[in-house]
C-alpha cells in the first residue's frame, strides 16, 4: 500500500519520522512529500485506496493498526476536498501536498519551468512588464511593487549591462514570530523559488543570486541545498549560493542582510544609495522576498500576470499566503486573495481559539505589528487599509491570543525583543528600547519612585512618585520618537505593539487605569 | 584538540570565496564549539581584516561562542505565537530539569507556531532537531534525554 507524508519541519517536529518509520515497517510503501499546510492535523498521513487518496491525522504510530485495517477515526476523506482546502486559492502554494519536494519529475510534471522558459523567450524589459502588470508587490514586509524595484535594477548603469556585476538576493531569513510561509517553500517547493529567482536575473542581466537563510531552519537549508545542486544545470549560466544566517533578526532588514552576506556585522545601512543601485558588494541588486519570487514563476507562465492582476482588492492584487499560528484551533498556511477579513481568517479558516476560550486579540505581521482586538476583525487584508488602522500587514502571520493573555506583558516584550535584536546604529531603537522596558515596568507596578532617580546624586529627577498618567504621557514621548528618529522598521514600528496595547487593554498595564 | 591544521583546512576550503566570513564562521563553531580568540587571528590574517573586525562579527551574532561550552544546548522558542501557546508556563519546570547539565537557550520562532511551544536542540542531525507541542511532561521529557 502506498503512503505518503510530509517531510515538513511541523511534521517532523510533531513525530512525523517514527510515524514513516510505522508505516515502513508494516510493509508500505513510504513517500514524503510536502506539506498541506494542516499543521493541527500533522503529521498528517495520506493513503491510497480504491477510491483515491484518503487522509488521516493528526497520526502517532499507535494508531497505525488502525488505519491500515480501516477502523481509524483519525479519517478526514480526500484532503485535496477538505474546505480548508477548497476555501482557498494557491498559486505560490499550488504544489503544496501534492509532490516531492527533491523530484525534478514532479515539479516539471506541475508545470515548473514554464515561467522560466517563457521568460527567457522574452526580452527583459517584457518581464519586467509583466510582473508589474501583475501588481506583484514585496511580501516581506514593505509591499514594494516588485516590478518597480526590477526596472530600477534593470536601468542601472543606464541599462547598459556590459561588464557590470548584478546580483539577485533572496531574503529567507523569515525572523518574524508568527510566520512560517518562506520555510514551507523552501521544505516544500524549493525549485519554485530558484525558478522564480533565474527569471529574475533574466529580467534585471545579473550574473549570480544567493539565498540569505536562518540557522533556525535546519530542514529548509537541507532541501534548498540540495534543489540548488539539481537545478544548477537547468538554471544556467544564472547560479545560486546559499548562505545561513547567524541568529540576528535584523539581518533581516535588507541592508543588514547584504551586509551580513559580505561578511560583516549586521548593521543597517542608511538609505540612499538604495541596494537596487549600490547593494551588495556594491552592485545593483535585487532584494527580495521569498514568497515574491516563488510567486513570480507563476506569473510568468502564460497568461499568469493577468490573471494574477485580477485578483485582490485595491492596489493590493493577486493573492497572500497568511499563516495562522499561536492559539488557534486550525493554524496552518491559507493562501487566499486580498480582500478576506481578519475575522473570517481567524474564525472560519482558524475555527477561533485552541483553547476555546475567546480572542482577546490577534498579532499581524511579526513583532513589529499591532495588536488587534475583535473589533478591529472586520479589516479586509489590504496593505492600505492596514496602514490607515495602524496596522501592518508585514509577512502576514496572525497570531492569535484567548482572553488570559496579559497585554501589558506583551508590550513589554515587544520593547524587550527590541532592545535584544538592535542593531545599535541609532539612538532611539538602542537606548529607546531599554527605556522603554523600564517604563513598562514602573507603569505596571503602579509608578513608583524610581530607585536611582531618587539617589541625592542624581540631583534634577523629580523625587517625588511620578503619576501614572505623567508616565503613559512618558511612554507615548518615547514611543514617538522611535517611530519618527529610527533608521529602520525595528525601532520604528516596535511602538505599534506597544502603543496598540495600551491603547486597547489599559487595564493590563496595572495600576489605577481608570483614574 | 588539532585545531590549527583543522583550522587551516577550514580556512583553505573557502579561499577566494567572496564575504567568506560567516561561512568560515559557521564552520569553525561546528568543528570547534566556539570561536576563540587565536581561531580570530588566524581568519583575519586569512582574509586581510584586522582581528578588530573579525571579533566584531563573532561578538554581533547569536550563534558564534567566544567560549566552548559542551553542555547540549536547547533552544525554546519564547516569541508571541509561542506564548499564545503558553510557553512561559513551562519554563520552571525546563529550568529544573536543565538544571546545570542543559544549557536553556531562548530563541525567537522557529517557523512552528501553529504548533507550539517548540524547541530546537542545537547541532543535532536534522531529523531530531525540531521539537514542537511541548507541554511539561514532554519538554522535561526531552531536556532530560539531551
Ligand atoms: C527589522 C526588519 C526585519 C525584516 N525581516 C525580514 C525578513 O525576515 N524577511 C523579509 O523578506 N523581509 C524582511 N524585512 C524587509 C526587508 O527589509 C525588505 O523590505 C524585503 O526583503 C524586500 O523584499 P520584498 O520587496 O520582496 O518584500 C525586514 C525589515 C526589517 C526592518
Ligand atoms: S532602528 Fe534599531 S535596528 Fe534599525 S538601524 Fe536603528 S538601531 Fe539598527
Ligand atoms: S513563535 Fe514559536 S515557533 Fe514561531
Amino acid at each position: 500500500m502506498r503512503v505518503r507524508i510530509s517531510n515538513d519541519a511541523v511534521a517532523m517536529a510533531c513525530g512525523g519520522e517514527a510515524v514513516a518509520a510505522a508505516f515502513a515497517a508494516a510493509g508500505c510503501a513510504v513517500e514524503r512529500v510536502s506539506g498541506w499546510g494542516m499543521h493541527w492535523l500533522e503529521p498528517l498521513v495520506e493513503i491510497e485506496g480504491a477510491k483515491g487518496w484518503t487522509g488521516f491525522g493528526p497520526v502517532a504510530p499507535g494508531d497505525v493498526p488502525a488505519i491500515l485495517a480501516g477502523t481509524s477515526a483519525l479519517g478526514i476523506g480526500a484532503v485535496a476536498e477538505h474546505p480548508f482546502i477548497t476555501a482557498q486559492t494557491r498559486l505560490t502554494f499550488m504544489r503544496a501536498g501534492r509532490i516531492r519536494p527533491l523530484s525534478l519529475d514532479d515539479y516539471a510534471g506541475t508545470g515548473g519551468w514554464q515561467g522560466l522558459a517563457r521568460a527567457r523567450s522574452l526580452a527583459p524589459a517584457e518581464v519586467v512588464a509583466a510582473v508589474i502588470q501583475s501588481g506583484l508587490r514585496g511580501r516581506g514586509g514593505a509591499g514594494f511593487p516588485a516590478g518597480i524595484k526590477w526596472q530600477k535594477v534593470a536601468n542601472a548603469f543606464g541599462g547598459s549591462a556590459a561588464g557590470a556585476r548584478k546580483f539577485i538576493v533572496c531574503n529567507a531569513d523569515e525572523g518574524d514570530s508568527g510566520t512560517f510561509a518562506d520555510r514551507m517553500v523552501m521544505e516544500g517547493d524549493p525549485f519554485a523559488l530558484i525558478e522564480g529567482m533565474a527569471i529574475a536575473a533574466h529580467a534585471v542581466g545579473a550574473g549570480a543570486g544567493y539565498i540569505y537563510l536562518r540557522s533556525e531552519y535546519p530542514h529548509a537549508i537541507a532541501t534548498m541545498r540540495a534543489a540548488i545542486a539539481l537545478a544548477a544545470e537547468r538554471i544556467a549560466p544564472f547560479s545560486v549560493e546559499l548562505r545561513v544566517g547567524a541568529g540576528a533578526y535584523v539581518c533581516g532588514e535588507e541592508t543588514a542582510l547584504l551586509n551580513s552576506i559580505e561578511g560583516k556585522r549586521g548593521v543597517v545601512r542608511a538609505k540612499p544609495p538604495l541596494p537596487a543601485l549600490q547593494g551588495l558588494f556594491g552592485c545593483p541588486t535585487v532584494v527580495n522576498n521569498v514568497l515574491t519570487l516563488a510567486a513570480v514563476s507563476h506569473i510568468l507562465r502564460e497568461g499568469g500576470a493577468a490573471d494574477y492582476a485580477a485578483l485582490g482588492v485595491g492596489r493590493s492584487k493577486g493573492t497572500m499566503p497568511v499563516q495562522l499560528g499561536g492559539n488557534i484551533a486550525r493554524g496552518g498556511l491559507v493562501e487566499v486573495p486580498f480582500g478576506i477579513t481578519l475575522g473570517e481568517l481567524i474564525h472560519d479558516f482558524g475555527g477561533g481559539t485552541a483553547s476555546g476560550r475567546p480572542v482577546k486579540a490577534a498579532q499581524v505581521g511579526g513583532p513589529l505589528g499591532a495588536y488587534m482586538p475583535p473589533d478591529q476583525f472586520h479589516l479586509p487584508l489590504d496593505y492600505e487599509a492596514f496602514t490607515a488602522a495602524d496596522a501592518l500587514i508585514g509577512h502576514a502571520g496572525v497570531v492569535v491570543f484567548d482572553d488570559t493573555a496579559d497585554m501589558g506583558r506583551l508590550a513589554r516584550f515587544a520593547m524587550e525583543f527590541c532592545a535584544v535584536e538592535s542593531c545599535g546604529k541609532c539612538t532611539p531603537c538602542r537606548i529607546g528600547s531599554t527605556r522603554g522596558v523600564e517604563l513598562i515596568d514602573r507603569i505596571r507596578a503602579g509608578s513608583t519612585v524610581d530607585a536611582l532617580a531618587s539617589q541625592p546624586q542624581i540631583r534634577n529627577a523629580p523625587k517625588a512618585a511620578p503619576s501614572r498618567a505623567a508616565d503613559i504621557a512618558l511612554l507615548e514621548d518615547l514611543c514617538d520618537t522611535m517611530r519618527g528618529a529610527s533608521l529602520c522598521a525595528l525601532g520604528g514600528f516596535t511602538p505599534y505593539p506597544v502603543l496598540s496595547a495600551l491603547k486597547h487593554w489599559p487595564e493590563d498595564f496595572g495600576g489605577d487605569f481608570g483614574a | 584538540m588539532d585545531s590549527p591544521s583543522h583550522l587551516a583546512e577550514i580556512l583553505a576550503a573557502h579561499a577566494g570565496r567572496e564575504g567568506a566570513l560567516l561561512p568560515i564562521l559557521h564552520d569553525v563553531q561546528a568543528a570547534f564549539g566556539c570561536v576563540t580568540g587565536e581561531a580570530e587571528a588566524a581568519i583575519a590574517e586569512a582574509l586581510n581584516l584586522s582581528r578588530a573586525e573579525v571579533h566584531g562579527v563573532v561578538s554581533f551574532y547569536h550563534d558564534f561562542r567566544e567560549t566552548a561550552d559542551p553542555r547540549p544546548h536547547l533552544q525554546i522558542c519564547r516569541a508571541e505565537a509561542c506564548q499564545a501557546r503558553g510557553v512561559e508556563a513551562l519554563m520552571a519546570a525546563a529550568q529544573q530539569a536543565a538544571g546545570t547539565r542543559v544549557a536553556l537557550e531562548a530563541v525567537y520562532c522557529l517557523g512552528l507556531c501553529a504548533a507550539g511551544p517548540a524547541a530546537r536542540v542545537v547541532g543535532a542531525d536534522v531529523g531530531e532537531a525540531l521539537h514542537a507541542r511541548l507541554d511539561a511532561g514532554s519538554l522535561t521529557r526531552l531536556i532530560e534525554g539531551l
